[in-house]
């Protein structure tokens, strides 16, 4: 569950991202976030696993205040969550199936466990015969569902992505869409920012459109 | 605990396989932290074994005093209760003439010539044990000297004394020769984990998104600190090692001259094991602070 209530967030400078913004989602939820450019969709996303925190309003993440969190937490609370960044964060300087590795690494799995789990979400996005090439050499399309692959591999309750169709044509669009869709299917909550109109049209989710910091009625 | 210990153990091959993957850099700082060890370590095997040799001599600089031929058996034991009053003098020991000849027979390479010797031409002696410095000696000697019936006052091992004071130097300055360079080590490796930080800066940062703690992100820096500190410093027990043997080449020869055996020696094992501990802390140390200094500054946005 995410619950946001009477959310601001304003940087330094006097920049007000988000205001006022109170909404809910429920467990295992399909929601797109839309609006402009500079509307706050990535703030709002970025709340949710703590790499940002509101500067007023409360936001709570399968009931923990993400305000008043303490350091430490951080990393558990980000554990149970999916993030596919607008940037990627693919590593280059290792194979994508090790790619896939890192975050199982950092939860500490047993080595063979991880293997097991790493290949299975590779099959999941269709990247398991591609496992040992550099990310480099993938299409964008690829990129970007090995950026999904990484983000499911350690099973989140919770799954973000933040522009995930930006540089894609419209085929691969479709594609990284479905799995998203695929994924909220068997159970997990899945939060798209998105400018895509088409694809919004075309899936009928529960559309929270922001315009300036707040929710458009 | 296992989950604990297998992360370990995977981060230090980790470590070891990305330290082999950029051996050029490995090895410069290998070689440098090696030779900032190397330094002092080898001062101080050079001071150890100068040391040893002076302790072979006695510590407690002997005077030797030689009564004139025609001292009799009363001017030896008037000698003898004045000498037991004199400062500075802790034994007095007589060593007759007759004494001091069959003594110069048991040893084997006099014997020959003793064995040929008409008349003992050996005088009575009495060996002082003395006590205080190197100025203290010279007072004493000088007045010794003006004593009746004296013929010679030699002082046996004044240089000990003052080899000694000047070793006691040489300790202090490979001393501070040692805490410089390890400061030289601990900046070493700063620098070493400041550069690894930065080339790894996306890695970091994705990791903190995803859920890494603290302690699972600084683990393989300190262990690349730790290894490369200890390296370093099997480096420089093999450059201090090389270097022994190859001084040992010329000293065997020297020593040989003088029908000695001496040669010098090296650490002993446990020794040696307390320099790689001592550089693997170092290193430990300097990665310790990098990553204090550095690893904050790297926050997902």
């Amino acid at each position: 569950m995410i619950s946001f209530s009477q959310v601001r967030k304003s940087y330094r400078g006097g920049h007000e991202a988000l205001r006022d913004l109170s909404f809910n989602i429920d467990d295992g939820e399909l929601v797109f976030i839309t609006g402009r450019s500079g509307a706050g969709k990535s703030t709002l996303l970025k709340l949710i696993p703590a790499i940002e925190r509101p500067t007023g309003g409360t936001v709570l993440v399968n009931g923990q205040n993400i305000g008043s969190m303490r350091r430490p937490a951080i990393p558990y609370l980000r554990r149970n969550l999916g993030l596919v960044f607008q940037d990627q964060k693919l590593l280059y300087d290792r194979s994508v199936f090790d790619n896939v590795m890192l975050p199982l690494a950092v939860t500490g799995h047993l080595h063979k466990d991880a293997v097991r789990r790493a290949r299975a979400a590779l099959d999941k996005v269709g990247l398991l015969p591609r496992e040992k090439a550099n990310p480099i050499t993938l299409s964008g399309g690829e990129q970007q569902r090995l950026c999904i692959a990484r983000a499911v591999v350690n099973r989140p309750s919770i799954l973000l992505a933040d522009e995930p169709t930006a540089s894609l044509d419209s085929a691969s669009a479709a594609e990284v869409v479905e799995m998203f869709r695929a994924f909220n299917q068997v159970g997990v909550t899945v939060l798209i920012a998105t400018h895509d109109e088409a694809l919004v049209e075309r899936l009928h989710p529960r559309v929270l459109e922001l315009m300036q910091g707040r929710l458009v009625q | 605990m296992n989950a604990w210990l297998r992360q370990h153990r995977q981060i230090f091959t980790q470590t070891l396989v990305r330290m082999a993957g950029n051996p050029f850099a490995t090895v410069l700082n290998v070689t440098v932290i090696g030779v900032a060890l190397a330094l002092p370590l080898g001062g101080y095997l050079l001071l150890q074994n100068l040391g040893s040799v002076t302790s072979q001599v006695s510590r407690t600089p002997e005077v030797s005093l030689f009564l004139a031929p025609d001292a009799g058996k009363a001017d030896i034991a008037a000698l003898e209760a004045r000498l037991k009053l004199t400062a500075g003098v802790q034994t007095v020991r007589f060593i007759s003439r007759d004494q001091a000849l069959e003594d110069l027979k048991r040893s084997e390479s006099m014997a020959d010539i003793v064995a040929a010797l008409q008349v003992n031409p050996l005088p009575d002696a009495f060996v002082l044990e003395t006590r205080g410095g190197a100025v203290e000696l010279d007072k004493l000697q000088a007045e010794l000297r003006t004593l009746p019936k004296i013929a010679h006052v030699q002082v046996d091992s004044a240089w000990v004394k003052k080899l000694q004071a000047v070793l006691a130097l040489g300790r202090t300055a490979v001393a501070i020769l040692a805490i410089v360079l390890a400061f030289g080590l601990v900046a070493v490796t700063f620098n070493t984990i400041r550069l690894q930080i930065l080339t790894q800066k996306e890695e970091i940062e994705l990791s903190k998104l995803i859920g890494a703690t603290d302690a699972f992100i600084r683990r393989p820096f300190f262990y690349l600190g730790l290894v490369q500190g200890t390296l370093g410093g099997l480096a420089a027990l093999a450059m201090d090692y090389v270097c022994m043997r190859i001084l040992n080449l010329s000293i065997l020869e020297l020593a040989r001259l003088y029908g000695s055996d001496y040669r010098l020696g090296f650490l002993r094992p446990l020794d040696c094991l307390a320099l790689l501990a001592f550089a693997g802390m170092l290193g430990w140390l300097g990665a310790y602070m990098s990553v204090s200094r550095h690893l904050s500054a790297i926050e997902p946005k």
